[in-house]
């Protein structure tokens, strides 16, 4: 009998392993003979560790399943999927999952992530596949048709990308992957690489075979330290297979990919502070002109994109470009893995085509807030996205329906707060991580986020107010306008969004005492 | 003409004066040795280093320094950059507790006050017993199941003030 226990970092941050081992002492002990597989998380992560039972072929839901609740779960006779206070009925039916489409994420939570032949057997490798019977530009023009934009937050379309990167001359041309998922509320990258890891190496081998590059880099952030036990892995078993190396399935195409571990920069989320980073310097950003495209690693032409691109990339040359077309809304297409975070009942990750509401994604997913109290505020698109009040609940998630509103989707993350957040705090705490975390090579970023977070406090202390809030709004300005990369530039986002929409957070009680005496 | 006859040998001194002891030393030519031929090499050194070491020594930057052919100001300009490469040696275990906001709604602001209480220590600091050094972390990708934190490479998640505490006792007694 297969019983599945999550090794997703989430799930082992809530004992999952100490639950395997549970399930295996306690089965060994009753005589029944279980076959036990670690894979990714399903992303309902608050049931987490999730246990699945694998009854005829369906898989029954127990979670969040705790070493102590194992003895219990074998005497109600889950392994024949019988009902226990823990049980959620059939996996695909919970309705979390049930409304969600899944296109990128279609395997992660469902196979072993080490086993290539699981992988396959669920259509990996098709894509590549594919592409391998097709010429370079056309594996292109199937991506730029498909609609599909970089997922790390930029939105850049990556047909037009790897475009460039195919029309760039150069005898040697690299892939690289940015999986320095840096941003708070977002886990999307790192619940792939972990459940799914064969999905980001064919979606950067198909990326090699479209522009002529032969070398890949997985740039990844060393707080993950399970998805790169999981892609190196995976790697090597890709490489014994021969979807990696020299002769890819026998087409004389090569392609070699190795993983290189950040160290803890923020900032080497930002595409050229991750080249310098890879070359072994300082994370700094580069100026653009010239684009990655052109003369990236080493000078040399190279395609950088996030996990997720990468990942998306498989199905749409299985699939065809129109089928991902199909999904989204205007020119959000495809599907975006939201993940919502913070204080959130029911948080994970939910993979849906663009146009769905905040609201929806936040109540009919999310539950409402963890505490049970209102939810006063949502940060979207991570530490440099917008604060967003409920009147803005209702606005589709779409690229340019937030861009609109002042915010972005950014990598998809959400967080919510309760009506207990201090929103001049948040603010406060733009300014400082954006000090803590510039890189130092524009002035607007480097000293502006210092001098951000002495006038945020002189306007919290009441201090002038209006005057500091005059300089903070110029502050942002010069930040907005005059810094070199989105760190800097996409920091008053949070802080002004905090301004706009609570300024009596602002206004602290002492001060009004202060002014009425 | 007796210019091969004149020229005098300076002597060059070849090894950085250090306080590295034999073993740590050879654990940085190693690192170096094995890993030098990548691209862009640095970064995978100093973290063979700090894996091996547990931090980045400061005499082991002129060792790495003449083994990639760099400056030591270069070396020494990277491993500050980035907040992982510690430079003294921390205690026997290493808490990166979650700053970023998922966390900070879900309390982290409160536990963050408990665990600097509670150890005695600010961040980068070890705690007197030299069993725990905190430092910060932005992010640990564990934000639906927040407060979060990494014991060495271990993540918990959901931490309450008490958990932190039960934690702190088991890592104190594995040592």
């Amino acid at each position: 009998m297969k019983i599945y226990v999550p090794r997703d970092a989430a799930a082992l941050g809530v004992g999952a392993d100490q639950t395997a081992q549970a399930i295996v002492a306690e089965a060994q002990r009753r005589g029944v003979a279980v076959e036990l597989i670690r894979n990714g998380s399903r992303g309902l992560l608050w049931l987490e560790p999730l246990v699945e039972v694998d009854v005829a072929g369906t898989r029954m839901a127990y979670g969040p399943v705790q070493s102590h609740d194992v003895a219990g779960l074998f005497d109600a006779g889950f392994t024949s999927g019988k009902p226990h206070a823990l049980s959620h009925g059939v996996t695909e039916d919970i309705p979390y999952l049930k409304r969600q489409e899944r296109l990128t994420f279609a395997r992660v939570g469902i196979t072993d992530p080490r086993s290539l032949e699981d992988y396959k057997k669920h259509g990996g490798y098709r894509g590549l596949t594919a592409a391998l019977a097709q010429a370079p530009a056309q594996i292109v023009a199937s991506v730029t048709e498909s609609g599909l934009r970089g997922r790390g937050g930029a939105a850049f379309p990556a047909g037009i990308k790897w475009k460039t990167v195919l029309g760039a001359p150069g005898a040697q041309k690299y892939v690289v992957c940015n999986a320095d998922e840096g941003d708070s509320g977002t886990f999307s990258d790192r619940m792939l690489m972990e459940g799914d890891p064969f999905a980001l190496i064919e979606g950067m081998t198909i990326a090699g075979l479209a522009t002529g590059a032969t070398q890949g880099y997985i740039y990844l952030r060393w707080e993950y330290p399970q998805a790169k036990v999981a892609l190196e892995a995976a790697i090597a078993a890709a490489r014994a297979a021969r979807y990696l190396g020299p002769d890819i399935q026998g087409s004389g195409k090569g392609f070699e990919l190795e993983v290189r571990m950040g160290a803890g920069a923020y900032i080497c989320g930002e595409e050229t502070s991750l080249l310098d980073s890879l070359e072994g310097k300082r994370g700094q950003v580069r100026f653009k002109p010239p684009l990655p495209a052109l003369q990236g690693l080493w000078g040399r032409p190279t395609v950088i994109n996030n996990v997720i691109t990468f990942a998306s990339v498989p199905i749409i040359l299985d699939r065809g470009a129109k089928f991902y077309q199909h999904f989204g809304m205007g020119r959000s297409r495809g599907t975006l893995p939201m993940q919502l975070a913070g204080n959130i009942k029911h948080g994970g990750l939910v993979e849906i085509a663009f146009g769905m509401t905040l609201r929806e994604l936040l109540y009919d997913f999310g539950g409402g807030s963890f505490s049970g109290r209102p939810i006063r505020a949502v940060q979207v698109g991570g530490p440099l996205g917008a604060y967003h009040p409920e009147s803005q609940f209702d606005t589709p998630l779409d690229y340019e329906a937030f861009a609109a509103i002042k915010g972005m989707l950014g990598h998809g993350g959400l967080v919510a707060f309760d009506d207990s957040v201090d929103m001049a705090a948040q603010a406060r705490y733009a300014m400082e991580f954006c000090a803590i975390e510039s890189c130092g090579k524009c002035t607007p970023c480097r000293i502006g986020s210092t001098r951000g977070v002495e006038v945020i406090d002189r306007l919290i202390a009441g201090e002038d107010a209006a005057k500091q809030e005059a300089i903070l709004r110029d502050l942002c300005e010069t930040l907005t306008y005059g810094s070199l990369c989105a760190l800097g530039g996409l920091t008053p986002y949070p802080v002004i969004s905090a301004l706009n929409h609570f300024p009596q957070d602002f206004v602290k009680p002492v001060r009004a005492s202060s002014a009425a005496g | 003409m007796s210019d091969q006859a004149s020229r005098r040998v300076i002597p060059i001194k070849v090894e950085p004066a250090s306080s590295l002891s034999a073993a740590q030393r050879t654990a940085v030519l190693d690192a170096c040795a094995r890993l030098k031929a990548l691209p862009g090499a640095l970064l995978p050194i100093l973290h063979a280093v700090q894996e091996a070491l547990r931090f980045v020594p400061k005499d082991a930057v002129p060792l790495i320094a003449r083994e990639l052919n760099l400056s030591v100001a270069e070396v020494h300009g990277v491993v500050s950059f980035y907040h992982y490469f510690l430079q003294e040696r921390p205690g026997r275990h290493v808490v990166h507790l979650c700053r970023a906001e998922a966390c900070q709604a879900l309390g982290s602001v409160a536990l963050e006050a408990h665990v600097k209480a509670t150890l005695g220590v600010d961040f980068h600091g070890t705690t007197r017993d030299g069993a725990i050094t905190l430092e910060p972390v932005y992010c640990l990708g564990n934000c639906a199941l927040g407060p979060s934190l990494m014991i060495d490479e271990q993540l918990h998640g959901r931490i309450t003030p008490d958990r932190f505490d039960a934690l702190m006792t088991q890592n104190r007694e594995r040592t």
